[in-house]
């Protein structure tokens, strides 16, 4: 154990064999509706997952499928209705002080969507780091923080980074704002970047340089992304592993690869044949699916992909199925599938 | 030679506007006037549409390809105008009409659909309420008539005619977009423009709304000119490709032509800038730089600080659009001549009329 606490100086975690987050059943409703109807959202519900160090785990699904309230939760903006989630072991319930939510937070930082809203207009493009910096790394002298904004705006590409520095945001196009979020998180020395659809209002021609970009944080700096996305083919491009969301719920999860080279959950076969793909050839007149996903608004019992699902069968009408190992480290929440029936649903 | 009867002369007007394109865009030139200067944001760009055709036009924010769908849509209006060129519509000219003979056109002959269906839609009035202010600026009065026209545009989208009773907000992103075509359908025109209709989409609803705006082409036989910045979109949808470089043409011709051997090194730094879901895993670095400043004069190649394969004369001389094979691109390597031994090597099929798309 004394070589290990030696070969890594982080902090002594409670349990060293724990991956750096998990959440268990974390759930996140909202009540809706007047005094007269009140009801309850569920925009997540019961959504167990984990993410390793050193790895990109890219989190997609509909809008509306509750991605966006995990990554709220998991930034702390939101509490949890129920569920736990666990950092490096340590429950965040547990987290009371101020010390140990800015130590969380700085651990944790967030990549917002639209880097034309996420960034001050009226400053220079340094407030945003060293003001960070000043307050999560308190024991850094001006110059150090100087030298430090300097640092992580060399590894998110934006030279000569003393003229970057000195820039105003609306002298930046979208894509180098966006490297300004990167750059900002990673003056936190983060673990995990929660990421936000971080390319989706960037054009194609640069959303790639991005992606490459988040792969050079993890192999480099060693940080582990969280990877917020409608884009499967962005995620099979960058991340390691793969969680699909429908309706609030987990359907499917494991290496990207195996999800998407062999998809068991039905909404995971609509979602891969739905990526128009100019290489392949046209498969127009293919079965379109026309359902959308519903809004969880006080549901009963029963698959939530039930009424869009082709294969859907008596117990899919009453009982929610569960995530299960269908493969070595590849889940899904299928009763077809977990009956071993093969599913091809959408192809 | 004023012996031909007026009779006669314009049979032969509309005989000659019936083999024309149905809409013919020439040389349109769109500057934005802005206080530090003029800005040319869609320079000469011409575009011939024929009748069924489904036209996509793509590029990168900023490329021009919105304000040259708002030209031709007479939709300009601010520090933009048409500063050069003309649009035909049937034989007509749309520039220079006043807005009164312009409404005659719209809805009935021309429709657009827009980008954002939140911000098209009026969010204070239900939409079967939107489809009658249509009909009735058109002159439709009967009130059967606007409801039976109604539900039946609603119903060739897929949604239920229920919905007329609907106000935007209670509709998904997917639903809005779809009543904003069947808005776009309800005098059938002859022409629908359409910018970006699916940004707003995930890529489930977005591929079905797609096979639905092909579905109701081939069903009523309007043309479609489809503006959108993913180019795998319209991949297997749209018969000719128009690709816009910093306000400029940089390549049009057949899609599939187009995609399967891309001539402008631009549009071939486009199709490499998708990861595909299918496939060995390739490192791709898509384009780097940003595109150029249209404020100012060119006399280089507008691609060339961010092209892979720039040459030395590309600094110096600005490149026409050149016709290689059928198709039209803005790329000296592909100046009379150079290509040619390109062309015997590649595999590509053999060039025929760029519209003759089954």
């Amino acid at each position: 154990m004394t070589e290990q606490a030696a070969a890594s100086p982080g902090p002594i975690t409670a349990d060293a064999a724990a991956p750096l987050l998990r959440t268990d059943r974390l759930s996140k409703h909202f009540k809706i509706g007047n005094a007269l109807s009140r009801k309850t959202l569920h925009a997540v519900d019961e959504v167990s997952l984990t993410i390793g160090e050193r790895q990109i785990v890219a989190l997609a699904g509909e809008s509306g499928s509750g991605k966006s309230t995990i990554a709220r939760l998991l930034a702390r903006i939101y509490t949890p209705t129920g569920g736990e989630i666990y950092f490096q072991g340590t429950p965040l319930s547990h987290m009371r002080s101020r010390g140990d939510r800015l130590r969380y937070s700085s651990d944790a930082p967030m990549v917002f969507q639209d880097p034309f809203a996420s960034i001050n207009p009226v400053f220079r493009i340094s407030h945003g780091v060293l003001r960070a910096l000043k307050l999560h790394r308190p024991e850094l002298s001006p110059d150090e923080r100087y030298a430090e904004a300097r640092r992580v705006f060399e590894v998110v590409g934006l030279t000569p980074a003393d003229q970057a520095l000195q820039r105003y945001p609306h002298e930046l196009s979208g894509g180098q704002r966006q490297r300004v979020g990167f750059a900002q998180a990673l003056a936190m020395r983060p673990k995990l970047i929660i990421a936000d659809e971080p390319v989706s209002m960037l054009d194609v021609s640069i959303r790639i340089g991005l992606l490459n970009l988040m792969a050079q944080l993890r192999d480099e700096q060693g940080v582990s992304i969280l990877y917020i996305t409608h884009d499967i083919a962005s995620a099979r491009y960058v991340a390691d592993r793969l969680i699909v969301m429908y309706a609030g719920q987990i359907a499917e999860a494991g290496p990207v690869e195996e999800v998407l080279g062999n998809p068991r959950h039905p909404y995971t076969q609509l979602l891969v044949s739905a990526v128009p793909d100019p290489r392949a050839e046209p498969h127009i007149g293919a079965e379109t699916d026309r359902g959308e996903p519903p809004k969880v608004i006080d549901p009963t019992p029963g698959c939530r992909f039930r009424w869009r699902c082709p294969l859907a069968i008596d117990i899919c009408q009453t009982v929610t199925p569960e995530l299960a190992q269908l493969a070595p480290d590849h889940d899904a929440a299928c009763h077809v599938a977990q009956s071993g029936a093969e599913v091809r649903a959408f192809s | 030679m004023s012996s031909v009867p007026a009779e006669a002369s314009r049979a032969a007007d509309r005989a000659a506007a019936a083999n024309a394109a149905m809409l013919e865009v020439r040389d349109l030139t769109v500057t934005y006037a802005l206080e530090r200067g003029t800005v040319t944001a869609v320079d000469r760009v011409s575009l011939d549409v024929e009748p069924r055709e489904f036209v996509g036009i793509v590029g990168e924010s900023g490329c021009g390809k919105s304000t040259l769908l708002f030209a031709i849509a007479n939709l300009l209006g601010g520090p933009a105008a048409i500063t050069g060129g003309s649009v035909l519509f049937k034989g007509r000219s749309l520039v220079g009409l006043t807005d009164s003979q312009l409404a005659a056109v719209r809805w009935k002959d021309l429709s657009v659909v827009m980008q954002s269906a939140m911000n098209a839609l009026n969010p204070v009035m239900s939409i079967g309420a939107q489809f009658k202010d249509a009909m009735r600026a058109h002159g439709t009065t009967s009130r059967q008539e606007i409801a039976d026209r109604s539900a039946e545009v609603l119903k060739m989208v897929g949604i239920d005619p229920a919905h007329l009773k609907s106000y935007p907000h209670q509709l998904s992103g997917g639903m809005r977009q779809r009543s904003m075509i069947a808005m776009a359908m309800l005098f059938t025109p002859d022409l629908i423009i359409m910018d970006e209709p699916t940004s707003a989409l995930d890529v489930v609803a977005q591929r079905s709304l797609m096979a639905q705006i092909k579905d109701l082409q081939e069903q009523f036989g309007f043309a479609v000119v489809f503006v959108t910045h993913d180019m795998s979109l319209v991949s297997h949808y749209s018969d000719r490709l128009m690709v816009m470089y910093a306000g400029q043409v940089a390549e049009l011709g057949r899609t599939r032509d187009v995609f399967d051997d891309p001539l402008h090194p631009y549009s071939a730094g486009l199709l490499e800038a998708f990861p595909s879901i299918r496939g060995p895993k390739v490192r791709l670095t898509g384009i780097p730089g940003s595109p150029p400043d249209l404020s100012r004069e060119y006399e280089s190649c507008r691609f060339a600080p961010r092209c892979p394969q720039v040459m030395e004369r590309c600094k110096t001389t600005p490149p026409d659009l050149y016709q290689v094979e059928g198709r039209l691109v803005r790329c000296l390597l592909h100046e009379d001549g150079r290509n040619s031994a390109v062309a015997e090597g590649a595999a590509a099929p053999a060039a025929e009329d760029v519209r003759s798309e089954p």
